[in-house]
């Protein structure tokens, strides 16, 4: 069975100015034990796909389609049946750089709240299950005790680490984990969510947008830019030979290491990404596209095959995708 | 908690108490030159009468002289004689202060209930009840004490006669122990009451405000992601992080505490450190409004050492730094 589905998910934000479509039509399917990316700009809808599948979103949110976690739809649960599957069904690594930990409160007992919460495992057994946790994120068992301004960002990230895995969930979502980390410890953090994930043979969704970081860590990949996935497919082959100029856009404004063709010569994507509230017509990247053809301006194309790579469910959604290559 | 950042604090009180008294001795001596003119104005007094005088309060010899025999009194925890009745200061204050510990303590406390309705208020920002007890917090904060004593004294008391109009216990009561303490409970309902009504609201919209602030942070929204239920994710994850303003403006009331209500406490008739300073402005006692001053101010920089220590216990941060 997939430990995740989500079927046309779409969710519309309610602010003071008005109806914001943050997610328009969403499908996604991560069986178990698989590795997915989903990458974008800021804004394209990646962090509500988080939240929405714990259905964390503000209230007044509308959000409609549906969000399986092993076949249970989230959205018709009861309160409490919610509350039991928070964090076993699914648990989410936050930004460990931003105050996703309590500054009052000590690391150890944050962990400790989640055993409790899920009863995980006898409350004699608690601080030992804590130091094993923090032990397996490489930080000594001693650190349950210190506050968060008592660590660095890395280490605070593997707090939240050792905090997601702590109820043993299924499906694990990675929300940006590396962002405003400095590359060293970047690298680290990637490295143990990858042990980490082969270890238990973890499902995992990787949201990040940094396209480089997920050919490594992914095996699946899907793209995100307004709203919706544009393209999705093999992260390798995907990453390789990019069918949407968007997706063109994003590998290359990473410079890959190693190659100095691309550190020489790193291509930034002009513009900014759509306002939600304001989508262009037609295709949503058309106006920073640069193959953009008058076809662009009116028809909104969805997700279609690529044709040498339709077995492993490669598709994009642009004009140019299932025609010959000229 | 570390012992560095416990003496840091106990310093910076010391030295500000000791600010306190040399400021202390000094305006009053700047405010009236020669008290004991003033006090016996229209009396023909003779010399050696006027000579004796300023001998008993100490108000010969230089000001350097003055201040030192002040300061060695001070330390034996004499403050002087007042100007009235031939009584030492001491007496006077100690006299004053039960009835207004009582009275402002009390309705302190009964104020402070706001804080509970200001969280849950912040937390439902912009629901029903929070819309509502914002508006009637806004309204009792915007109503003069004064106004309210004097309403309430003349609904409760005058007309309906459920409370005594004044004073901290019947006259001619021969009460003792208990019963004494009911009576002067009684006495004190109506005027802790008002005042409550009028800093009820305070609390309420700090803590509210405060409660707001932290409603953004991600913590919150990774408490709830663990399954904890909403009002655990406020009373366990919320209310730590919202306390600091509303624990330094309690801090800065309680040291109010001691400086009574003037306001209230003379609509009442309550015999307290208000009152006592009402009338020692009048004369003017010079010797107990500078030994008021200093009580007050010690109380406030004590109630402040006290906010700064708790800081410390309920957010690990002011300590590090």
């Amino acid at each position: 069975m997939s430990v995740l589905e989500l079927h046309d998910l779409c969710v519309t934000y309610r602010t003071e100015g008005g109806k914001v479509p943050a997610v328009r039509g969403v499908n996604l399917t991560i069986e178990e034990g698989d590795t997915v990316g989903l990458a974008g700009e800021s804004g394209c809808g990646k962090s509500t796909i988080a939240a929405a599948v714990l259905r964390l979103l503000p209230k007044g949110t509308r959000v409609t389609g549906k969000v399986l976690l092993n076949g249970e739809d989230v959205y018709s649960m009861k309160p409490g049946r919610l509350r039991a599957v928070r964090w076993t069904g699914a648990a989410i690594v936050f930004q460990g750089a931003l105050h996703s930990l309590n500054p009052v409160r000590r690391v150890g007992l944050q962990i400790e709240e989640a055993l409790r919460l899920h009863q995980t495992v006898p409350v004699g057994k608690m601080a030992a299950r804590v130091d094993d946790l923090l032990e397996r994120v490489g930080l000594p068992g001693a650190h349950a005790s210190r506050y968060p301004h008592q660590m660095s960002g890395g280490q605070r990230q593997r707090v939240l680490i050792a905090l997601a895995l702590a109820c043993d969930p299924q499906l694990l979502i990675a929300d940006e984990p590396t962002t405003a980390l400095d590359v060293m410890v970047q690298a680290q953090v990637l490295a143990l969510l990858e042990e980490l994930q082969r270890e238990r043979g973890l499902s995992l969704l990787f949201i990040t947008h940094d396209l480089s970081v997920l050919t490594h860590t992914c095996r699946r990949l899907a793209v995100m830019y307004a709203g919706r996935i544009v393209e999705e497919g093999l992260s390798a082959e995907v990453f390789a030979r990019p069918e949407h100029p968007y997706t063109r856009a994003l590998a290359a404004a990473f410079p890959t290491i190693g190659d100095t063709a691309s550190r020489m010569n790193p291509q930034g994507l002009p513009g900014d990404p759509p306002d939600p509230s304001a989508l262009p017509t037609g295709c949503p990247f058309h106006p920073r596209c640069d193959r953009a053809v008058d076809e662009c301006a009116t028809a909104d194309v969805t997700l279609r095959p690529v044709a040498d790579g339709a077995a492993a469910g490669w598709r994009a959604a642009c004009v140019h995708v299932g025609v010959d290559r000229g | 908690m570390r012992a560095t950042f416990i003496l840091r604090k106990l310093a910076g009180a010391v030295s500000t108490l000791a600010f306190v008294v040399v400021f202390n001795f000094f305006l009053f001596r700047v405010v009236n030159k020669n008290p004991v003119d003033s006090m016996f104005r229209g009396r023909n007094l003779t010399a050696s009468q006027k000579a004796e005088l300023t001998r008993k309060f100490h108000l010969d010899g230089s000001k350097w002289d003055q201040f030192v025999g002040y300061v060695r009194q001070l330390l034996r925890g004499d403050l002087g004689l007042s100007f009235k009745g031939n009584r030492p200061v001491v007496d006077v204050i100690a006299e004053a202060l039960w009835p207004t510990i009582l009275l402002v303590g009390f309705s302190t406390l009964l104020a402070m209930l706001g804080i509970g309705l200001g969280y849950r208020a912040g937390w439902r920002r912009g629901s029903r009840f929070d819309t509502t007890s914002t508006s009637l917090s806004m309204l009792t904060y915007s109503m003069p004490e004064f106004w309210i004593g004097m309403v309430l004294l003349g609904i409760f008391a005058a007309k309906l006669g459920w409370f005594p109009v004044g004073g901290l216990e019947d006259p001619g009561s021969t009460a003792t122990g208990f019963s004494k303490l009911l009576d002067q409970f009684h006495h004190m309902l109506l005027p802790a009451i008002v005042l409550a009504i009028a800093y009820v609201g305070e609390y309420m919209i700090v803590a509210r405000s405060a409660m707001i602030e932290t409603l953004r942070e991600d913590y919150l929204q990774l408490a709830r992601a663990k399954g904890m239920r909403d009002d655990d994710v406020r009373r366990k994850h919320a209310v730590p992080n919202a306390r600091l303003p509303v624990v330094s403006l309690s801090a800065i009331n309680f040291g109010f505490v001691v400086s009574g209500a003037i306001a209230v406490e003379s609509i009442f008739s309550w015999p307290g450190i208000g009152q006592a300073t009402y009338i020692a402005i009048r004369g003017p006692d010079l010797p107990v409004l500078q030994g008021l001053f200093l009580l007050i101010s010690a109380a406030v920089i004590v109630a402040n050492l006290i906010a700064d220590l708790l800081y410390g216990r309920l957010d690990p941060r002011v300590v590090g730094r």
